[in-house]
């Protein structure tokens, strides 16, 4: 068990192409830290930073109290599972789980002792004599876990690891990890694109942009309060609808309309303006709402996407599955459910956080 | 896809029918020339059915040679050649797989050199450099022995590249798994890469050895006494006494003696062979 | 060059691993072609005793000799005729390999093993078949009246290795235009197919062009094999005769080094065919390069 620092840490590679710059990110003993961001974002190459298996070019890394900038992987007490989970193929399961602790020299009877208890609680026991290529992907997946999880190290890392999986076996996987994770307490770190993962895993969210941090927060923090129109429109599916629109004193205008704010503007001109599709609604006839043109609808079973333009720009909302649609429709919002954003920027402009931000439970439910 | 072309079917198996006979003719008049007694050929034409002394012929050829050609017991030549053909495959095999690993798994000064240099082997094949590697090997004292017949020809560019794409085509995740499951380099190699690299290995052991046993134009330059001859340099003695007394009944049952072990090789493996085959050159 | 996106951290582990195989790269390899570089400048007096720096003169001799001629003209015809026959051949039976799936397999068998059968015994092969006495083809040509010799006619000596040549190389093209052909899409033959082109008509508009990254692969290998790896079937058989018209260059270069001790002109020999693999090695390598991304 190991809390870990990470202090102004960037990568550049030779040739001068930075991937991560300045990140500072101090994770508890036995946290579970979710990295997510698109492609490209350096979460994968902080992750592999952390694990020893690239330099760190700038800052400093630290597990427990040590840094272990210059310390070999095998030497930082971490585990590792990797997205093509990168079994021996030539080993049995049995052999894969074992290799890192004979090159520890564990003893004979400590290894056998961990091995059963690894396969126990992964319920692998009954392949522990097969090749990797036997196994299916779910099978190989737990296999990666075991061979991590013997080790009993201070940390594990996960790279992608549900993301070979089909749909269905990467969200049991998913509560799986969570499970093994809350029970053996580790410290944890998982690199994800994966929003919905990301949200379901974390005790705390990193999001990453372009190799540096957007936001760090609790996944509700993060959906709810969103630090960036970047978080805003990576986090939550369907995606944060984001519209340019102009405060004037305490009126929001999108395009031609024009709706009250009952003093919850933060500031005033042009503005980026974010709402989540599912805190729009059919508006009644007298009160104020956004003329929204239906352009096509998206059935979920529970509810009902449609999506269309609010003037020229481009808007979902989420209405009952009966409710009733017509070509030129009026959407309210609540004022409370806004989120501004800095045009310019498209940093989150200080103002109220609304209000279901402060009533979420610290942690998500699985 | 449906296609009902009988004739062209018919046609297909035509061709491959008289090609593998032209194939195999030369290989089965061979055979038949080597059953046959040495007075059975002055009589003209060759015949088509085998004879009554192949039990003759090739005991004699294996067990006392030809002397008056100058080719000593067969026996003791396919021996040697077994030694040297699979001295030569192991010897490449085993150099080159460790030069890949050491331009795959590693970054130094001089990289790019050093793989240069080892692919320059390729554009220097023996023949062009016959008479300066003669030197080389004679300052050396390695004429007329097993050092001199191998060491030599070790050096594989081919086996290099080989490798060094297998290597590549290995998941990265490999070695980051085995590092943090705390194996060295070395360790690394002998616990995960090289028993990954087995079919590689066998491929290659085969057109190699196929390579070495073939060796004909070097051990003909290293070797003067007979001790150390090889089978095919012992057919082309056997066979270059003057044309006219020519035995073709013992040239041709050496020929199927030199020819019977690397032909057996490609016949039994012949999916490694074709993979070795293939992959070396892609 | 690439190596794996994290690599083992060692100083000198990795010279140690390249240090045999550059060692006699050195010692077999780039010494001997620069001894021979250098010879290739020099003249020996007649005794052996002193060498005298003579430039070009070696070569320029070389180029003057009418036998060296000779021998680049019959390297040409040689290496011409092994290439065409062979892969003509080969090429018929992959296609044919690849229509009849069953029985392929069995058939492949037994067209890929004449690659083991060294090159000098390739040679003795058809020496024996074509034996003017006592082989079956001369027995067979009297039929149709041509007297084969090929101790006397230069042109029956060179269809002769020509042959054993091609025979021992078949093997080898044949399996690359099975590859070749099997990673021929087959939804394009199919779409041929469905467009109204015969099997025959398919495989010239459709396949032959797909092949032709091989085709062009395996002409340089089969020059290359012509010119370099013919010696034993040379050697074996007609000794670069009969009047020097099977003497192709790599079996003049031993001869007049070996036999002769020439060892100025010899050496000028060898560098020009050095220079010949060194383009024949680029071209082929700027095709796998466009292959494999090296």
């Amino acid at each position: 068990m190991a809390s870990i620092d990470v202090e102004s840490v960037g990568k550049v590679y030779t040739g001068g192409v930075r991937a991560v710059s300045d990140i500072k990110l101090n994770i508890a003993d036995g946290e579970f830290i979710v990295l997510v961001g698109p492609s490209g974002c350096g979460k994968s190459t902080l992750l592999r930073m952390i694990a020893g298996l690239e330099t760190i070019s700038e800052g400093e890394v630290k597990i427990g109290s040590r840094t272990v900038n210059n310390m070999e992987p095998a030497d930082r007490d971490i585990a590792m599972v990797f997205q093509n989970y990168a079994l021996y193929p030539h080993m049995t399961v049995r052999q894969n789980l074992e290799y890192g602790l004979k090159n520890r020299k564990t003893p004979k009877a400590e290894i056998d002792t961990r091995v059963a208890e690894a396969a126990r609680m992964l319920e692998i026991g009954q392949y522990l004599e097969r090749k990797p290529r036997a196994l299916s992907g779910g099978q190989r997946q737990r296999v990666a876990m075991g061979r991590a999880i013997v080790r009993k190290p201070a940390v594990f890392l996960f790279d992608e690891p549900l993301s070979n999986l089909d749909a269905k076996l990467r969200v049991s996987m998913r509560g799986e990890i969570k499970r093994l994770q809350r029970r053996l307490g580790t410290t944890s770190i998982y690199v994800t694109h994966d929003q919905l993962e990301a949200m379901t895993l974390a005790d705390r969210l990193v999001v990453l942009n372009g190799g540096k941090v957007e936001q760090i927060g609790a996944p509700l923090e993060v959906y709810h309060a969103p630090a960036s129109t970047f978080v805003a429109s990576f986090i939550g599916s369907p995606a944060m609808n984001l519209v340019k629109g102009e405060l004037h004193g305490d009126k929001l205008a999108i395009g031609p309309s024009m709706i009250g704010l009952n003093g919850f503007a933060p500031t005033s001109g042009a503005v980026t303006v974010g709402f989540r599709a599912e805190d729009m609604r059919i508006a009644r006839a007298d009160e104020e709402a956004l003329p929204f043109r239906l352009e096509y609808t998206e059935e979920l079973g529970s509810q009902r996407l449609i999506h269309g333009m609010i003037g020229d720009q481009l808007a979902t909302a989420a209405v009952a599955p009966d409710a009733e649609l017509s070509p030129e429709m009026r959407l309210a919002i609540d004022p409370k459910r806004l989120h501004f954003f800095a045009a310019d920027t498209g940093k989150r402009l200080p103002g109220q956080v609304p209000a279901q931000a402060k009533l979420a439970p610290a942690e998500p439910v699985i | 896809m449906v296609e009902n072309r009988p004739f062209i079917t018919f046609l297909t198996h035509l061709i491959l029918i008289i090609g593998v006979l032209t194939v195999v003719f030369p290989v089965y008049l061979a055979f038949i020339a080597s059953t046959h007694g040495p007075t059975d050929f002055m009589s003209g034409i060759v015949p088509l059915t085998p004879g009554d002394h192949m039990a003759a012929n090739y005991g004699y050829l294996l067990n006392s040679g030809e002397s008056t050609a100058g080719a000593p017991p067969f026996l003791m030549m396919l021996v040697n050649s077994l030694i040297m053909a699979i001295l030569i495959a192991v010897g490449k095999i085993s150099i080159s797989i460790i030069s890949a690993f050491a331009i795959v798994y590693f970054r130094f000064p001089l990289r790019v050199l050093a793989f240069w240099v080892i692919f320059m082997t390729l554009m220097l094949p023996v023949e062009v450099r016959i008479l300066p590697t003669y030197k080389v090997v004679a300052d050396l004292g390695m004429l007329n022995s097993y050092s001199g017949l191998v060491i030599p020809v070790i050096a594989s560019a081919t086996a290099t590249f080989l490798f060094r794409q297998f290597f590549l085509t290995v998941p990265e995740e490999m070695m980051e798994a085995a590092r943090v499951d705390g194996a060295g380099p070395l360790k690394f190699f002998r616990d995960i890469l090289l028993p990954l690299s087995r079919t590689n290995i066998a491929a290659l052991f085969i057109i190699m050895f196929i390579y070495g046993w073939n060796q004909y134009l070097w051990p003909m330059l290293i070797t003067t006494e007979p001790h150390y001859y090889t089978v095919v340099m012992g057919i082309k003695r056997l066979a270059s006494v003057l044309d006219g007394d020519t035995q073709w009944n013992l040239v041709m049952a050496g020929v199927i003696l030199a020819g019977l072990p690397p032909v057996l090789v490609i016949i039994f493996m012949q999916r490694l062979f074709v993979k070795g085959l293939v992959e070396t050159e892609k | 060059m690439q190596t794996k996106r994290t690599v083992f951290q060692s100083r000198v582990l990795p010279y140690f691993l390249l240090a045999p195989q550059l060692i006699i790269t050195l010692i077999f390899f780039v010494w001997p072609a620069a001894q021979a570089i250098r010879q290739s400048f020099l003249r020996q007096d007649p005794f052996g005793l002193k060498e005298t720096f003579v430039w070009f003169a070696n070569y320029t001799r070389l180029l003057d000799d009418p036998d060296y001629l000779n021998a680049l003209g019959a390297t040409f015809v040689f290496s011409v005729g092994v290439t065409v026959l062979s892969m003509s051949l080969s090429l018929m039976f992959a296609v044919c390999v690849n229509r009849v799936l069953r029985s392929g397999r069995f058939y492949t068998t037994l067209l890929v093993w004449p690659y083991a059968v060294a090159p000098a015994a390739a040679g003795l092969l058809w020496w024996f078949m074509f034996n003017p006495s006592i082989g079956i083809i001369p027995y067979l040509l009297t039929f149709v009246g041509y007297e084969w010799n090929h101790r006397l006619h230069t042109g029956d000596a060179m269809v002769l290795i020509i042959i054993a040549a091609a025979w021992k190389q078949i093997s080898y093209n044949f399996l690359f235009f099975v590859a070749g052909l099997q990673s021929v899409p087959q939804s394009l033959t199919e779409a041929a197919a469905i467009d109204g082109a015969g099997p025959f008509k398919r495989f010239w508009t459709v396949v032959f062009p797909l092949l032709s990254p091989t085709t062009f692969f395996l002409a340089v290998i089969n020059i290359t094999y012509a010119m370099f790896d013919t010696f034993g079937i040379v050697d074996a058989t007609t000794s670069g005769g009969p009047s020097q018209s099977t003497n192709i260059l790599v079996y003049k270069v031993y001869a007049d080094g070996f036999i002769g001790l020439n060892l100025g002109p010899s050496a000028a020999q060898s560098v020009i065919l050095m220079l010949i693999v060194v383009v024949l090695t680029v071209v082929q390598f700027r095709w796998i390069e466009r292959k494999v991304q090296y």
